[in-house]
């Protein structure tokens, strides 16, 4: 009983980490790369066009 | 554990960002800028004499730093935000006792990442100077996501899954390319072809590298003993 819930637990530290991590880097990327804001696309746009994400 | 995954993405994204902006500056933007002036019409390919022959050469950086430290700027955003999705995936791959990553084996991911997040999708979508005229932007962006993900998927696969079914990320690769890119259905470009092949290729060996870097750096702090 205790073993178990000592795993749950352990699983729960480590996937949350990762859950927040792939979701902080989605928000950057829609900043950087998605977002059509014109002026967050104008202040990217150089960097957008060299990395062949889908601009304007 | 989990503030090390954290600052090991901005690192990792921070140093690729870097190298990946110097790079930009000496191959790509310069290319960029010339492609603006055939968009802006201070240069003319293709001209009314129908000659398809003009000036060539690259204008300086010109004394636009706010521009460019945007550029500077938006790279590490970038190369952090990409850091992060490769560390959750490092992470959940070793959670699920796939592999024990190393920093050598991060050169691998790296690589990998630069196939499904920058080749992949341009082989239907190439990088394009300014001033080309594109399909709808929402439908190039849908695909462009779609691709990515795909193809991220299918290299994941291919790597850890075994038996048969790795075979279902080769399916995930081809997928993407056998739908087809979103095009328009006539020529818009005024920029001389050999321009926009350029600016493709080291807009692609820019990235390349900068993949690289930010495989072995995300492995190398993530692995290292404290």
């Amino acid at each position: 009983m205790n073993a178990t819930t000592k795993t749950i637990a352990r699983a729960d530290v480590q996937l949350m980490p990762i859950v927040f991590a792939a979701l902080a880097g989605a928000m950057l990327l829609l900043a950087s790369g998605y977002a059509q804001a014109s002026v967050l696309h104008d202040a990217a746009h150089d960097q957008r066009h060299a990395m062949a994400f889908p601009c304007h | 554990m989990s503030q090390k995954l954290l600052t090991s993405a901005v690192f990792a994204g921070l140093a690729a960002g870097l190298i990946a902006a110097a790079l930009q500056f000496y191959f790509v933007i310069p290319t960029l800028l010339e492609g603006e002036l055939f968009e802006g019409g201070t240069r003319v390919h293709f001209g009314a004499d129908g000659s398809p022959q003009s000036e060539r050469g690259v204008p300086g950086l010109g004394g636009e730093w706010g521009r460019h430290l945007m550029t500077v700027g938006f790279n590490i955003v970038t190369y952090v935000g990409f850091g992060f999705l490769m560390l959750a995936a490092m992470a959940l791959t070793e959670m699920k006792g796939f592999t024990t990553i190393t920093a050598r084996q991060g050169i691998i991911w790296g690589l990998c990442g630069f196939i499904a997040i920058q080749l992949a999708p341009a082989i239907g979508l190439p990088p394009v100077l300014p001033g080309t005229i594109g399909a709808e932007v929402e439908a190039r962006q849908a695909w462009w996501l779609g691709t990515l993900i795909a193809s991220g998927l299918g290299l994941w696969m291919i790597a850890f899954v075994r038996g048969p079914l790795a075979l279902v990320g080769v399916a995930l690769l081809a997928a993407p390319q056998l739908i087809g890119a979103p095009r328009l259905d006539t020529y818009w470009g005024v920029a001389p072809p050999e321009l926009a092949a350029q600016f493709v290729t080291y807009s692609l060996g820019a990235a390349a590298v900068g993949w690289t870097c930010l495989g072995f750096f995300c492995a190398y702090f993530w692995t290292r003993e404290a």
